[in-house]
């Protein structure tokens, strides 16, 4: 009997998947794939926030070749898996032009080789894992990877902070930490370094005593915590009770407004690798985070917002250049792109896709971040 | 009556595939979809065997997905590009066949240990070995620790997918069909009532398990491949909730119900798109709504245990 | 030696948090015979409320004050044990005689249905909050051993709390209908009990003490966000597994031994990236060979 039902439910659905529709209208579709719920929700809210609001700058401005792009976003709820759907619908279902997406590496790579197949660019605002753009000719992305920013980080904890010896303390459910631990331990040791203690935690973790204890009985003379602002913050909260007086310092990560207001003292005199500061982008940084703190009632913007909002709008100048929306075009306008004037700095896409965009350091002052300089690739 | 059966798997799968080499024109979308049900028709029915026939309570079902997924990704990883294109099919099946043996035999690993434990204890240690297996494959550089799998090659189509669940539900159905496999309703109904007729519960258990884990890994496999990347964090005990609810909500024991269970609930949060930031609270609340109104299943009708 | 004391320390503090989290699981689980998977968002609910309290407590009785502390731990946990009750009430009480599986599931639903409402941005949002201090915090330094005054404070009040916790249950009239509850319900009511007050009354406390472990879990690590409560309601769950669940100090002994773990292993390089699956590793062959747990009792299933 099951037989039967089966069968027949075989042929339904193949009814049903026979139909291909794509809707032609005088805007122009733009896709948008982010984890808007679920455990990384937080990310994908700020990027998405950043994406919105350069779409709507965009149209006020009247839009693209005379066109307004219509902003079309899907949620992954944070969820492997999810992407791919997600990304299906909005090329297949919905003909956006191109996709953003998405913050997390993994997630990243789900949807690339969907893009690349169907000839969709693929533009994701922070994956740093190098294997994102290695799949295919059609990915692009407007972040650093983590070879150049692990990089930058050993050698301004080796020269500038002059540490000796560190520890490395990971988030080992996070790609994104592993991969920017890996290549700071790399750079380390190539400067001349010692890593003396490397240990890890569960992003989401809210007790880091036990490693910090641990790590502080290396007596390292700093510590690289390439991790989120979420467990930054805590980190060195549990840092100064367990008495780990010495450096403490990380990645794009931990670059939020939430680092000082949940850390408050204890980040005092912490360092970090960014994209950009208000300080050093110049005037194009700083009316961005005007604009932001308008739109979303005073909030400050975060690492993602700025790079959702340079991605759409490095997607909107693509299409401006290439005259048209035909994939093909704007992925060759995409890999031209040369010191775009993002929010996030001089952007130029290098051959393999990625950004090549110089890194600020900053610095936790007075419960502000203070710019300390600008490391150019 | 088997000969039937035999009958209808036989034009599943040759529609299965029929259908597949005409799916290059098929919305992409809806496609994707499609092999998605039919990858979750796998896991109900096959932790429905656990479950619903043997009276299991399994929580683990996502661990033995993650290991046959795992073991097959690298397999085609490992020795896809020394292959010439026609060998693809081989190699693809190689590889299923590979996730599934190991998946069984993580199922044999935790079914041995769980035969004493009932109810709520059985649970929670199957639990604990999906948590583990997870955690394993999150720490295993071999396995891309973090990262994952990525790069895996799109091999799944919807006739492999579709073939496979008619395969796993023939097997499944015709198992507990079978004089043997009355067995399994047996430990369910009474344990110990069961052993006092001579039939070793023991046996039945870890039966259930391995062959539920078989088909579990078959359908990792078919994910890995469908998706084109592996991460840790999709094989959580979230997931194996998932594949419970879909057992639950068809009827346990109910092949039929379970089928329609996990056509539905892999449909339900694509239609929910629209209202994306409450689809899982609506989810949340089907799952109460369902367990106060009819928790029995939505689909009783057939005998329990019937295919 | 050293090292191992001050990790014995941090350990102790944490395991103070998971012992008063794993009671509220374990007398449930007494009451019921049910894991209430929902336990863990208590946690973060109580942590939630103190986070909207603090603020309004402030004008009132001064903002990082002993009272002020003292009236937001107090609200924030009858709050929550308000909500444990409504709980109890609208998803578990019409499914008392179903399987308890049924009952299982649905403390899933509910425990997702919490999680994600409060990710909603009209609710709590995804966004991690900043906890308010609720105790001015020192630094108390013993020769080579440091350790906070709030983690002082924790291992006091929780030590307090559970010697509270045992003297109602042995010693009280409204203790003994529980144990009387969870020994056999039928007999329960029959002699007299209000079966169902009772379950009310077990919920609220068990609500009550994760919120308070909530808010501790909270000083400790001031940020919240609604999906916080998932790992340490695992942990919390484990400890009350390994101490024996339905026995009460099995549950403070759970939680310490679980704290003392994470700390230790925590500690080692190598192993720290395996706790959880250590963790889970104990739990599993503390589940074969001695199923009722460190400190539970062995019952025989009557044919």
């Amino acid at each position: 009997m099951n037989r039967r039902i089966f069968f027949s439910l075989l042929s339904a659905g193949a009814l049903g998947l026979a139909g291909c529709q794509k809707t032609a209208t005088d805007e122009i579709p733009v896709g948008e794939f982010a984890s808007l719920t679920g455990k990384e929700a937080t990310f994908g809210q700020s990027s998405h926030e950043g994406t919105v609001l350069a779409v709507e700058e965009i149209n006020a401005a009247g839009g693209v070749l005379g066109k307004k792009f219509k902003l079309l976003t899907e949620d992954n709820g944070s969820k492997p898996g999810e992407s791919a759907n997600a990304v299906n619908k909005l090329i297949a279902k919905d003909g956006v032009v191109a996709i953003l997406g998405e913050v997390a590496s993994s997630r990243s790579m789900e949807a690339a080789p969907i893009c690349q197949s169907n000839k969709i660019p693929q533009i994701s605002p922070s994956s740093t894992n190098p294997k994102v753009t290695e799949t295919g000719d059609y990915i692009f992305r407007v972040c650093f990877i983590d070879p150049f920013q692990g990089t930058v980080m050993a050698n301004f904890a080796r020269k500038t902070l002059k540490a000796q010896k560190v520890a490395i303390f990971t988030d080992v459910k996070s790609d994104y930490s592993k991969g920017l631990a890996k290549f700071f331990k790399e750079g380390f040791l190539k400067a001349g370094g010692q890593v003396v203690s490397e240990l890890d935690y569960n992003g989401g973790d809210k007790d880091f005593k036990g490693q910090l204890t641990a790590i502080k009985s290396a007596n390292p003379e700093g510590v690289f915590v390439p991790g989120y602002y979420t467990d930054a913050a805590l980190i060195c909260i549990q840092a100064k009770e367990v008495g780990l007086t010495v450096p403490i310092f990380g990645g794009d990560g931990w670059e939020s407004e939430k680092l000082t207001e949940i850390g408050k003292e204890s980040v005092e005199g912490t360092y970090f690798s960014t994209h950009y500061s208000p300080d050093a982008g110049g005037p194009k940084g700083k009316a961005f985070v005007e604009a932001y703190k308008k739109r979303y009632n005073g909030k400050l913007p975060d690492a993602m917002a700025a790079l959702g909002y340079d991605s759409a709008m490095i997607l909107a100048d693509a299409i401006k250049r290439a005259g048209s929306t035909d994939g093909s075009k704007i992925r060759d306008a995409l890999a031209a792109t040369k010191d775009f004037d993002a929010v996030t700095g001089k952007i130029t896409i290098n051959a393999q896709r990625d950004a090549d965009k110089a890194a600020v350091i900053l610095k936790v002052k007075d419960g502000k971040f203070s710019y300390i300089e600008t490391i150019a690739p | 009556m088997r000969g039937r059966e035999k009958l209808f798997l036989l034009i599943a799968i040759v529609v299965a595939i029929g259908l597949s080499y005409v799916s290059a024109s098929f919305n992409r979308y809806y496609l994707g979809i499609a092999i998605d049900v039919g990858i979750n028709i796998i896991l109900a029915v096959s932790l429905n065997l656990i479950n619903g026939h043997t009276g299991q309570f399994s929580l683990g079902h996502a661990g033995f997905m993650a290991v046959g997924g795992y073991f097959a990704a690298k397999f085609t990883l490992v020795y896809g590009p020394t292959l010439p294109p026609a060998a693809q099919p081989f190699l693809f099946a190689g590889a299923l066949l590979l996730g599934g043996i190991v998946a069984a035999l993580a199922g044999l690993a935790v079914g041995v240990p769980s035969l004493r434990l009932k109810g709520d204890y059985l649970a929670i240690v199957t639990l604990g070995f999906g948590e583990i297996i997870r955690v394993i494959f999150q720490t295993s550089e071999t396995f891309g620790a973090a990262t994952g799998l990525t790069g895996i090659a799109k091999l799944t189509t919807f006739g492999w997918a579709w073939a496979l669940a008619a395969v796993t539900v023939y097997v499944v159905a015709c198992l507990v069909n079978s004089t043997y496999g009355r067995g399994f309703i047996a430990v369910h109904d009474d344990e110990i009532a069961a052993g006092a007729m001579g039939i070793n519960p023991v046996r039945y258990k870890v039966t259930a398990f391995v062959i539920g884990a078989f088909f579990a890994g078959i359908a990792g496999g078919l994910y890995a491949h469908h998706k084109a990347v592996l991460s840790p964090g999709g094989f959580d005990f979230i997931k194996s909730i998932e594949i419970v609810v879909m057992v639950i909500l068809g009827g346990m024991g109910r092949t039929v119900g379970v089928i329609f269970a996990a056509i539905i609930l892999t449909i339900l949060p694509e239609l929910l798109r629209g209202v994306a930031e409450y689809r899982m609270i609506i989810y949340s609340l089907l799952i109460i709504g369902l367990m106060l109104t009819r928790p029995q299943g939505l689909f009783t009708w057939g005998k329990k245990g019937a295919a | 030696m050293d090292w191992f004391l001050q990790q014995l320390i941090n350990g102790l503090a944490l395991g103070a948090i998971y012992a008063l989290i794993a009671l509220g699981y374990t007398m449930v689980y007494g009451v019921l015979r049910f894991i209430n998977f929902a336990h863990s968002d208590v946690l973060m609910l109580g942590a939630f409320a103190a986070y909207y309290l603090a603020p309004l407590v402030a004008p009132l009785l001064g903002a990082t004050t002993i009272p002020s502390a003292i009236a937001v731990i107090v609200l924030s946990a009858a709050i929550c044990a308000v909500i444990g009750m409504t709980i109890e009430y609208l998803a578990y009480r019409p499914l008392r005689k179903r399987p308890r599986l049924t009952v299982l599931i649905t403390a899933i639903g509910v425990s997702l249905f919490i999680e994600y409402t409060g990710q909603h941005e009209k609710v709590f949002g995804a966004a991690t909050k900043s906890f308010p201090t609720l105790l001015p915090k020192t630094e108390i330094i013993l020769g080579g051993l440091r350790c906070s005054s709030n983690d002082l404070v924790v291992v006091g009040l929780t030590a307090v709390l559970l010697v509270a916790m045992w003297f109602i249950v042995q010693r009280t009239k409204i203790g003994m209908a529980m144990r009387a509850v969870s020994f056999n319900e039928q007999a329960a009511s029959l002699m007299g009990v209000n079966a169902n007050a009772i379950i009310s009354f077990t919920f609220a406390i068990g609500s009550a003490l994760a919120a308070i472990g909530g808010i501790f879990y909270s000083m400790r690590a001031p940020g919240i966000e609604p999906l916080m409560g998932v790992q340490p309601g695992l942990r919390a769950f484990i400890a009350a597994v390994l101490g024996g669940i339905g026995n009460l100090p099995g549950a403070a002994l759970g939680g310490l031994v679980l704290g003392l773990l994470e700390t230790f292993f925590g500690g080692m390089p190598g192993l720290s990236n395996y706790r959880d699956a250590i963790a889970f590793a104990l739990l599993i062959l503390i589940l074969l060979f001695r199923p009722a747990g460190l400190l539970g009792k062995v019952q025989t299933e009557k044919v």
